[in-house]
């Protein structure tokens, strides 16, 4: 009889196209394009850093998730995204290990041992950075290098002698800064200078951003918040905020790692409280810390203060306000 | 999808028990006659209103029936004798414009009128306010709640002045002289047919319609409160509070049966569509017929079906039965194939915030999942469970295919159990 074959689940009976693991592959589509600069001006050493990055993330999920007896869960792509976004946020030169052994960290440590996807507290690619620049801090400070096509560019006469150094090192060490900033604004654009893999070029992370914010994946308002706070607080400390915008991995973290859904606050209001902690602290500790660049840690730091962030900015209700007058 | 009239069913199936879970007793015995438009049982609490028969023929049993909740419920079942002879009781109101509103709200009462875009709930209670609400204006909800279901569509089209005329009975039962009828902006014909309809017939008080932006869930009474009037309704109270009363198209035409033609509610429009359904069709049928016989009239399944809903596809109930009988409330039967009806294994929560940023209630239910999952009822009702309105956005959006909404009425429901157990022990 027909009826005992009649499926009964509660509403609603129909779903959205969106799932997650179509999610996490356009973030992967929207990363392409910085990766593919990083190519591009630092060659096939970046190449094997990323291709490192994600063979480090994927294979350390299938391997623990197969170890616990648990379902394996590569299939949703978020280890790739963890992958690339390790590799990018380290120097170009690092050696393949320690991008592999990054990837490890953050899939086996951050994401998996708290609980797996959507459980973690901490961005895992920002940990895994951490993890790296702690553990081999020297190996990782000497893999910065300038493109080649930039050391014999005119607007970098006078900064090839330091070579690893990157435009934040050489702004905290004093070797430039002052007036003459704006030289600089199409390099860092474009991406013609020295910093992590994936962080130079802001106008390939910008079509990436576009693309995200199309498919209606990622808001403005963390990225907002946080690159208009460090532009503000630069610029009342008296340096070139459009500077400190392009420079860095600021551009990389406001719109992919800050982002990041499971470690950045549920809700609207919650979001811009986050982008602004992350824009002071970055701009804090870039002025005023030991480390030229503070993105990563920045956005370590807010991910603590998600759970807090989410009990105490809640939206407000239909009907609340109205219910107050 | 024009209405088309309902072939005679083999049987009606009329509940002791209306949607809002109060019961009825009968007025009839096995193996009585009835009339079309008899009344057949008083409801017995407060909340309740009669039923009546849709058909003449004779009662075949009374007892218990499965109903489309899957619950077993007491229900007259009657055998149409094909006549429809109409009941001596079944008289047009004459002097509708001489009557007090207490009169008119007793007559609503009488006929069984309950609010047709499915929760039946009572419309005489809607319209009976507390003695100090000052209400301005009566909104008439013609948005069509759901995907899929144009009956209410289609009355607007082809009833408009069963509209204009039930809209004009229920001012004059809440005394305000300004209704608004709300039709969602993708049904221009109707807003067409509506204003041609209120031009045709001059009377006094003005009654505007207002076409608001199609977009799920406009038919929400809040919502569409908010939209048209551009009142938010606060959390815990009812619509009279920003001095308003809502009620349904289809219910606007029940009263105008009622008055004009002398018919209690015993027929209603529905929509029987879908994928899993030969010949889609909007039909005036006898409240009580089986979902099978309407499926039928429409060709039949196409393939196997997969599942069967009373209602939409946001928060249609699916039934267990295709012998289920409809309700007054029963705005559509949607039959899905069996692709379409698979279920998603859920994933966990990536914390995306969709479904708070889409949720219309401006909920988070991402975490009152979290909270309904642990069983941490005060965080669930802190969070405000209880302002749900399980309209279902949050589980369609939700990329990890969560249940959201489920876990969150489960919420309501223990939120509310131990309310009232609170309240109890507080009595004693």
């Amino acid at each position: 009889m027909a009826d005992s074959k009649l499926i009964v689940t509660p509403a609603p009976h129909i779903r959205g196209n969106i799932d997650t693991p179509s999610l996490m592959r356009d973030v992967v589509i929207a990363l392409l394009p910085a990766c593919l600069a990083g190519v591009y001006f630092f060659g096939g050493k970046a190449l094997i850093s990323l291709v490192a990055g994600v063979a480090g993330c994927v294979g350390a999920e299938f391997v623990f998730e197969r170890m616990s007896k648990k379902p394996v869960t590569i299939g949703d792509w978020s280890a790739v995204v963890t992958g690339l976004l390790i590799a990018m946020v380290l120097p170009p030169h690092v050696p393949a290990w320690i991008v592999v052994l990054s990837g490890v960290f953050a899939i086996g440590i951050v994401k998996l041992l708290f609980g797996g996807l959507g459980y973690n507290v901490f961005n895992p690619a920002l940990a895994g950075r951490a993890f790296a620049t702690a553990a081999w801090s020297a190996l990782a400070a000497t893999g910065y290098i300038w493109p080649a096509s930039a050391q014999g560019a005119a607007w970098a006469r006078g900064i090839d002698a330091v070579t690893s150094a990157t435009p934040l090192t050489l702004l905290k060490m004093g070797e430039i800064g002052g007036t003459s900033m704006s030289r600089f604004y199409m390099p860092l654009f474009l991406g013609n200078v020295a910093g992590s893999l994936g962080e130079t070029s802001a106008l390939a992370l910008l079509i990436g951003a576009v693309y995200l914010l199309w498919r209606t994946h990622i808001s403005l308002r963390i990225p907002m918040s946080y690159i208009i706070t460090v532009a503000v607080v630069t610029a009342l400390y008296g340096q070139d905020p459009l500077f400190h915008v392009l420079s860095g991995g600021l551009i990389l973290g406001a719109f992919f790692m800050a982002t990041d859904y499971v470690t950045s606050p549920i809700n609207a209001k919650g979001q811009v409280i986050f982008g602004i902690g992350c824009g002071v602290l970055t701009a804090l500790i870039r002025l005023f810390g030991g480390y030229p660049e503070g993105v990563a840690y920045s956005i370590l730091i807010m991910n603590a203060a998600v759970p807090m962030i989410d009990r105490f900015a809640r939206p407000k209700r239909f009907g609340e306000v109205k219910a107050r007058a | 999808m024009p209405i088309v009239a309902a072939q005679r069913p083999s049987k009606v199936v009329v509940l002791l028990n209306m949607g809002t879970g109060s019961a009825l007793s009968s007025l009839v015995a096995k193996g009585d006659l009835v009339h079309k438009g008899q009344k057949i049982a008083d409801p017995i609490g407060r909340f309740g209103v009669p039923s009546h028969s849709p058909v003449s023929g004779k009662v075949a049993a009374i007892g218990a029936v499965r109903t489309g909740l899957g619950t077993m419920d007491q229900a007259i079942t009657i055998e149409p004798d094909g006549q429809d002879t109409l009941d001596e009781s079944c008289v047009p109101v004459e002097n509708a414009d001489s009557l007090s509103p207490a009169e008119i709200v007793s007559i609503i009462r009488e006929a069984g009128i309950v609010g047709m875009g499915g929760a039946q709930f009572p419309t005489h209670v809607k319209l009976t306010l507390p003695p100090n609400a000052k209400v301005d204006a009566l909104l008439i909800n013609g948005a069509e709640c759901e995907p899929y279901l144009t009956a209410d569509h289609r009355l607007m089209v082809e009833r408009p002045e069963d509209v204009v005329r039930g809209t004009r009975i229920l001012m004059k039962a809440i005394g305000v002289d300004r209704a608004v009828i709300g039709v969602e902006d993708n049904k221009p014909d109707a807003v067409e047919a509506l204003q041609r309809a209120i031009a045709s017939a001059a009377a006094a008080g003005t009654i505007d319609v207002v076409a608001v932006r199609t977009h799920y869930p406009q038919g929400s009474e809040k919502h569409l409160i908010k939209s048209v009037l551009g009142r938010e309704v606060a959390p815990g109270c009812l619509p009279f509070s920003v001095g308003v009363v809502v009620n349904n198209v289809g219910t606007a035409v029940a009263v105008a049966d009622r008055f004009d033609r002398g018919l209690p509610l015993i027929e209603r429009v529905v929509t029987v569509t879908g994928s899993g359904v030969a010949n889609p069709a909007n039909i005036m049928m006898k409240v009580g017929t089986s979902a099978i016989e309407l499926i039928e009239q429409c060709g039949g399944f196409v393939g196997d079906p997969g599942k069967i809903i009373f209602g939409g596809p946001m928060m249609g109930a699916a039934v267990p039965s295709a012998e289920a009988p409809t309700t007054r409330g029963t705005s559509g039967i949607l039959v899905l194939d069996r692709a379409e009806s698979r279920s998603f294994e859920p994933m966990p929560c990536i914390r995306c915030g969709r479904c708070v940023e889409l949720c219309p209630m401006r909920l988070e239910p991402a975490l009152l999942h979290q909270w309904s999952e642990a069983r941490l009822w005060s965080e669930a009702e802190a969070y405000h469970a209880l302002d749900c309105i399980e309209c279902g956005v949050c589980s369609y959006e939700c990329p990890s295919r969560r249940n959201l909404v489920q876990a969150i009425k489960y919420a309501k429901a223990e939120i509310g159990a131990r309310r009232r157990a609170a309240r109890e022990r507080g009595d004693k």
